[in-house]
C-alpha cells in the first residue's frame, strides 16, 4: 500500500483520548494539544474525567476522556464528535460510543480487551464493536500492553510501572498518525519526569515504539495532515481558563501598582488558580490557603481593606458560603474580585462537570439589597481580559466584582498571545488622594462620576476612619438607622453598579445585519455559539450572535440591541436565569429559549438543529 | 512612649470622636481606656493601627478607637485580620471580639489564626453571655447556667479559652478583670510586644444580662484571695499580704500558705512564661475552685510569625527567580512564536 495515497489534508479534526482514569490520559491529550499548538494548530481541548479520584478499574464510571479539536482555522470548541478514538478500554469505548463519527479511526488496546474487561464494562458479547453498532469505523487494534512491556524490559522496571507507559506508546501512534514529529514530546516528557531520569526514559521509549509501530505495520488507516499556519505576531503560550484568570488578576494587579493578594479554600474546578497564584510568589503574589472558605473571602477583605488587590477563588458551593461576606464588601464597599468557575449544583452537584446554573446566586444570592458588578468569562484566553477588566472595575469603582467562568473553560486549554500590558486599558485606584471637595473627608465620600468612595489605607496619616457592615450615614459616615438615610444609601449603592455601564464595552453583534435569529448568550458557551452560528451561515442562514461578557451591568445598548431582532434565542447551560434576568431588566422582552442542563458543553449540531427550528417555524 | 520620628502619643490620641453606647457600667468601657493607655506606652501611631472586630456588644470597639477600624461580620474578624496583617505585617493589627463572637461562630477561624501564629492582638471580651441579643448562654457559660435560650439550664459544658488556645498551639495567653485597669494595661501593652497571636482573655462583666458572672473573683474582699497575678521570673504569691503562693504537690498544683505545712518562700513556683512546654501554663490557666484563678501573661513564647514567613519567602524566590513582570514570566515559559 503506498503510504502518500492515504495521507488526507483537512483544515479541522477532532481527537478523543479516553481510558481508565489511572491510564493518564489527561497527560496524553495535553502533550499532543502542545505539539499541535507549537505545530501551528489552532486548539481547544476538553478534559472530561470522573469525580473520584481513583474509580474503580475498568468500570464505565470510571473512563477518563480529554479531547482535542484542531485545525488549521481559528477553532471555538473541543467539538462534537471525534474522528479519531484512543479508547484504551472496553469501557472507553462504550461511554464515547455516541461521540465517535461514523467514519472514524479507533485505536484500541486489544490486551485489555479481554473477556473480563468486556464483562467489566457490561458486554453480553466479545464483539464490542458489531455490540454497539460501530460497524463502518476503522479500527487499530494493537497489543499495545505487551509491546509496552516487551519494549521497556531493558530498563529493568516492575511491571507496573512498565504497564503505566502505555499511554506514551498511544500517544505516538497518534503523533504517527498526524505526522507529528516527536522531539518537543520528548523535551516535554524530559522535563515532566526530570526528576525521574529511568521513567522519562522508559516513556520516550514507548513514544518512539508507538510511532513506530504505525510506521512499520502501515496500518491500513487514512493519515491526517492539518496544515499548522501562523496567526497574529507575537508570542504565544498555552494557557486554560484557570490560568488566564490567575495571569489576569496577576496583570491587573501590576497594571494598577498594587500587591496581589489572593484568599482561597481548594474546591474543584476552581483550585488550580490558588496553585497558580500560589505559584507567582517570584511576581510577589501573596496567597492564603485558608481554613474554609468563608476565611478565603474574609482574609481577601482584609486584605482590600489593607490595600491590596485582593481576590478570591471558588465555585458554587464555595460561592454561597462567601454570601454574607460578599455583603459585607457591599456594604463596606470594597474592591474585592469574587472568581466562580462554576460546576453543575445544587450541593455538591456535578463537581466535575460544567453548569452555567450560578448566575442568579452571583446577582442576588444575599440578604438585603446588595447590587454588585458581574462578568463572564467567554473563552478560556477570554478568562485573561475578564479577569483583568474585574480587577480594574474593583478598585476604579469601589465595589465586589464576581467574575463567571466555569469547569469547561477552565479546563479548556487554548494557545494565546502573551500579552502587552500596553495594549490594556490604565488602572486607577480611586485613592483618597483624589478627594478634592471642599468638606472634610468622610470615608463615604463619594466620587460625583461613579458614586465609589475614596479607599484610605492604612499607613495614610490624617485618614483614620471606621467602616463596617452597621449603615453609614451618607453624609458624616457614621453608624445610622435614620430611615431616609437608609433608603438614600440602598439607592446610591445600586446607582453606583449602574453607573459601570458608563465605563464598559458596548454589545457587540456578530454575523448578518440582517439576522433573522438572533442567538444570544454569556460565559463559556461563546465558542459553541459561534460555531454554530458560522454553521448555520453555511447552511444559507441569516443569524447574528450577542454574547455577553458584563452582566451586572448590562452594556448600555443591550435593549436596544435584543429588541431589534424579530426572532431572538437565548441559549444557556441552566434552566433560563440569563433569559429571566434579561426579561427582568428589558421591558418586552420574549427571547425563545435553550437549555442545556446536563454538566457537558453544547454539542453545536444540536444547537443547529434547535436554532433552524425556531428560525423556520 | 518616644517614637523613632520623636512623636509621643498620648491616651487621647488613639480616643475616636464617637461617642460610647456601650451600657454604664459595662466591664467593656475599662478595657477600651486601657487599650487607649496601651497604644500610647506602645507608640505605634494610630494610623499604624487597624483594629477590627466582629459583631457583639464588644465589637463596637473599633469605633471608639482612633485607628483604621473595621467592623465586620459575626465570627469571621479573625480571618479578616489575618487578611490586613498577611497583606500589610507592618501594621499594628488587632482582633476586639468576644465569647460568642470568637469561640462559637467563628471557632474555627480563632483557631486557626492562632495555630498560624499570625501577629495579631486578639482581645477577648469573655462576659459567658450573649449580651446584644438580650441574654442567652454562650460558648463560655457554665454547665447548669439558666438563660433565657437555657430556662432549665444547659446541659453542656463551656470552653475554656486557655484550653482552647493551648489545644490550637498558641504561645500567648493572658488573662485580665475588668475592674484592674493598672495590670489590664501592662497586659495589654505586652500583647502588642508579643511577636505572634496573642490572645487577652478579659473577664467583663455584663450589666444587664449577666450581673456579676465574675462577682466572685473581682471582688475587693476576695480578689487577693481567688486570683493570682504571674508575673515572668516573678514567684507565684497571692493573699492579701502575698502570704500565699503555688507549689506541685506530685503532678498537681497546690495553693500553700508560706510558713504553714512546712512550706516556705522557697517552696513557691516561678512563672516561667517562656517555657516551651505548655504543661504548667495549661495547669495554670485551669485553676478554679480551690485555687486562684490565673490572671496576667500565662504564657509568652516565641516562635515563627505567619505573616513574616509569608513575606520572606516571597522575598527568597524573588531573588532568586528574578523576574519583574507578568510578562517576564510568561516568556520563560513553554513559548512559541
Amino acid at each position: 500500500m503506498a503510504e502518500e495515497a492515504k495521507v488526507m489534508t483537512l483544515d479541522k479534526v477532532v481527537v478523543r483520548f479516553s481510558g481508565d482514569s489511572g491510564d493518564g490520559m489527561q497527560l496524553t491529550g495535553t502533550i499532543f494539544s502542545n505539539l499541535s499548538t507549537i505545530f501551528g494548530n489552532e486548539i481547544s481541548t476538553f478534559p472530561d474525567y470522573p469525580a473520584e479520584v481513583r474509580a474503580p478499574q475498568g468500570m464505565l464510571s470510571s473512563v477518563s476522556g480529554f479531547q482535542v479539536h484542531l485545525g488549521s482555522r481559528k477553532i471555538f470548541t473541543p467539538g462534537d464528535k471525534a474522528d479519531v478514538l484512543v479508547a484504551m478500554n472496553p469501557a472507553a469505548l462504550k461511554v464515547n460510543v455516541k461521540n465517535l463519527k461514523p467514519d472514524s479511526i479507533v485505536i484500541i488496546d486489544t490486551d485489555s480487551f479481554q473477556a473480563s474487561d468486556l464483562q467489566k464494562a457490561l458486554f453480553q458479547t466479545d464483539d464490542p464493536f458489531t455490540e454497539l453498532g460501530l460497524t463502518s469505523v476503522q479500527v487499530v487494534a494493537a497489543p499495545i500492553t505487551t509491546m509496552v512491556k516487551d519494549g521497556l524490559a531493558e530498563f529493568g522496571l516492575d511491571n507496573k510501572s512498565a504497564v503505566r507507559c502505555k499511554n506514551m506508546f498511544a500517544l505516538g501512534l497518534v503523533c504517527w498518525l498526524f505526522e507529528r514529529p516527536l522531539e518537543e514530546a520528548m523535551n516535554m516528557l524530559q522535563n515532566k519526569f526530570a526528576k525521574k531520569p529511568t521513567i522519562a526514559k522508559a516513556n520516550t521509549k514507548a513514544l518512539t515504539d508507538g510511532y513506530n509501530y504505525g510506521h512499520n505495520i502501515h496500518a491500513s488507516v487514512s493519515t491526517y495532515r492539518i496544515e499548522g499556519k501562523k496567526s497574529t505576531p507575537g508570542f504565544y503560550t498555552d494557557v486554560n481558563g484557570n490560568t488566564a484568570t490567575a495571569y489576569g488578576l496577576i496583570a491587573a494587579a501590576e497594571k494598577a501598582g498594587l500587591q496581589l493578594f489572593l484568599g482561597s479554600y481548594p474546591i474543584t474546578p476552581a483550585t488550580e488558580i490558588l496553585q497558580e497564584l500560589a505559584k507567582r510568589k517570584d511576581l510577589g503574589v501573596v496567597t492564603v490557603q485558608a481554613e474554609d472558605e468563608i476565611a478565603g473571602i474574609c482574609t481577601a477583605i482584609g486584605a482590600s481593606f489593607a490595600g491590596s488587590l485582593a481576590a478570591t477563588s471558588t465555585s458554587g458551593p464555595g460561592l454561597a458560603l462567601k454570601s454574607e461576606a460578599i455583603g459585607l464588601a457591599v456594604i463596606a464597599e470594597l474592591p474585592l474580585v469574587i472568581v466562580d468557575v462554576q460546576r453543575g449544583g445544587p450541593s455538591t452537584g456535578l463537581p466535575t462537570k460544567s453548569e452555567q446554573g450560578d448566575l442568579l446566586q452571583s446577582l442576588y444570592g444575599r440578604n438585603g439589597e446588595s447590587p454588585l458588578v458581574v462578568i463572564a468569562a467567554s473563552t478560556p484566553s477570554d478568562c485573561f481580559d475578564a479577569a483583568y477588566w474585574a480587577g480594574k472595575i474593583a478598585v476604579e469603582h469601589m465595589t465586589p466584582v464576581i467574575l463567571l467562568t466555569d469547569g469547561f473553560i477552565a479546563n479548556s486549554s487554548t494557545a494565546w498571545r502573551i500579552p502587552e500590558l500596553e495594549e490594556y486599558p490604565s488602572i486607577k485606584p480611586n485613592y483618597v488622594a483624589n478627594y478634592k471637595g471642599e468638606a472634610p473627608w468622610k470615608a463615604y465620600r463619594r466620587d460625583k462620576d461613579t458614586l465609589a468612595r475614596y479607599w484610605a489605607t492604612p499607613g495614610m496619616e490624617g485618614f483614620t476612619h471606621r467602616i463596617g457592615g452597621l449603615e453609614k450615614d451618607y453624609d458624616t459616615s457614621a453608624i445610622s438607622t435614620e430611615p431616609v438615610n437608609h433608603q438614600k444609601m440602598v439607592m446610591t449603592r445600586q446607582a453606583k453598579v449602574d453607573k459601570v455601564a458608563d465605563y464598559i464595552p458596548e454589545l457587540e453583534v456578530l454575523g448578518d445585519t440582517d439576522a433573522e435569529l438572533l442567538i444570544v448568550g454569556w460565559g463559556g458557551t461563546y465558542g459553541h455559539l459561534y460555531e454554530a452560528m458560522e454553521q448555520m451561515q453555511e447552511n444559507g442562514k441569516k443569524v447574528a450572535l450577542a454574547h455577553f461578557k458584563f452582566i451586572s451591568p448590562l452594556p448600555k445598548n443591550a435593549a436596544e440591541v435584543l429588541l431589534k431582532y424579530e426572532k431572538v434565542v437565548v441559549a444557556e447551560q441552566n434552566n433560563g436565569q440569563f433569559a429571566n434576568y434579561l426579561r427582568s431588566k428589558i421591558p418586552g422582552f420574549n427571547p425563545f429559549r435553550f437549555n442545556r442542563i446536563k454538566g457537558q458543553p453544547f454539542n453545536v449540531s444540536r444547537l443547529v438543529e434547535e436554532f433552524t427550528k425556531i428560525l423556520e417555524a | 512612649m518616644m517614637t523613632a520620628e520623636g512623636i509621643k502619643y498620648v491616651p487621647k490620641d488613639y480616643k475616636s470622636d464617637q461617642y460610647v453606647r456601650w451600657c454604664p457600667g459595662c466591664g467593656d468601657h475599662a478595657v477600651l481606656n486601657c487599650m487607649h493607655k496601651a497604644m500610647a506606652e506602645s507608640g505605634v501611631a494610630p494610623h499604624n493601627m487597624v483594629v477590627i472586630s466582629g459583631i457583639g456588644c464588644s465589637s463596637r470597639l473599633p469605633y471608639y478607637m482612633n485607628a483604621y477600624g473595621f467592623h465586620t461580620i459575626h465570627g469571621r474578624g479573625a480571618a479578616i485580620a489575618t487578611g490586613v496583617k498577611t497583606a500589610r505585617p507592618e501594621l499594628s493589627v488587632w482582633l476586639v471580639t468576644g465569647d460568642g463572637d470568637c469561640l462559637a461562630i467563628g471557632g474555627n477561624h480563632f483557631i486557626h489564626a492562632v495555630r498560624r501564629n499570625v501577629d495579631l492582638n486578639i482581645v477577648l471580651m469573655n462576659n459567658k453571655i450573649y449580651g446584644l441579643t438580650k441574654g442567652q448562654y454562650s460558648p463560655t457559660s457554665d454547665r447548669g447556667f439558666v438563660s433565657k435560650s437555657s430556662p432549665y439550664g444547659t446541659v453542656e459544658d463551656p470552653f475554656i479559652s486557655a484550653e482552647l488556645t493551648f489545644g490550637a498551639r498558641g504561645n500567648f495567653f493572658a488573662r485580665v478583670i475588668d475592674v484592674d485597669l493598672k495590670n489590664t494595661t501592662e497586659v495589654l501593652a505586652a500583647a502588642a510586644r508579643h511577636k505572634g497571636t496573642s490572645v487577652v482573655e478579659a473577664l467583663v462583666n455584663c450589666v444587664i444580662f449577666n450581673d456579676g458572672i465574675h462577682k466572685k473573683i473581682t471582688d475587693k474582699e476576695f480578689r487577693t484571695d481567688r486570683t493570682i497575678f504571674l508575673r515572668h521570673g516573678e514567684k507565684m504569691l497571692f493573699g492579701k499580704d502575698n502570704e500565699k503562693g503555688l507549689v506541685l504537690d506530685g503532678l498537681k498544683l497546690k495553693a500553700v500558705t508560706i510558713g504553714q505545712g512546712g512550706y516556705t518562700l522557697d517552696d513557691i513556683l516561678v512563672h516561667d512564661a517562656h517555657c516551651e512546654d505548655k504543661t504548667l501554663h495549661t495547669m495554670l490557666a485551669m485553676m478554679a475552685d480551690e485555687l486562684p484563678i490565673a490572671l496576667g501573661v500565662i504564657r509568652a513564647v516565641d516562635a515563627p510569625v505567619y505573616d513574616e514567613a509569608v513575606a520572606e519567602q516571597i522575598k527568597e524566590v524573588r531573588e532568586k527567580k528574578k523576574i519583574d513582570s507578568l510578562r517576564d514570566f510568561l516568556m520563560i515559559g513553554d513559548v512559541w512564536k
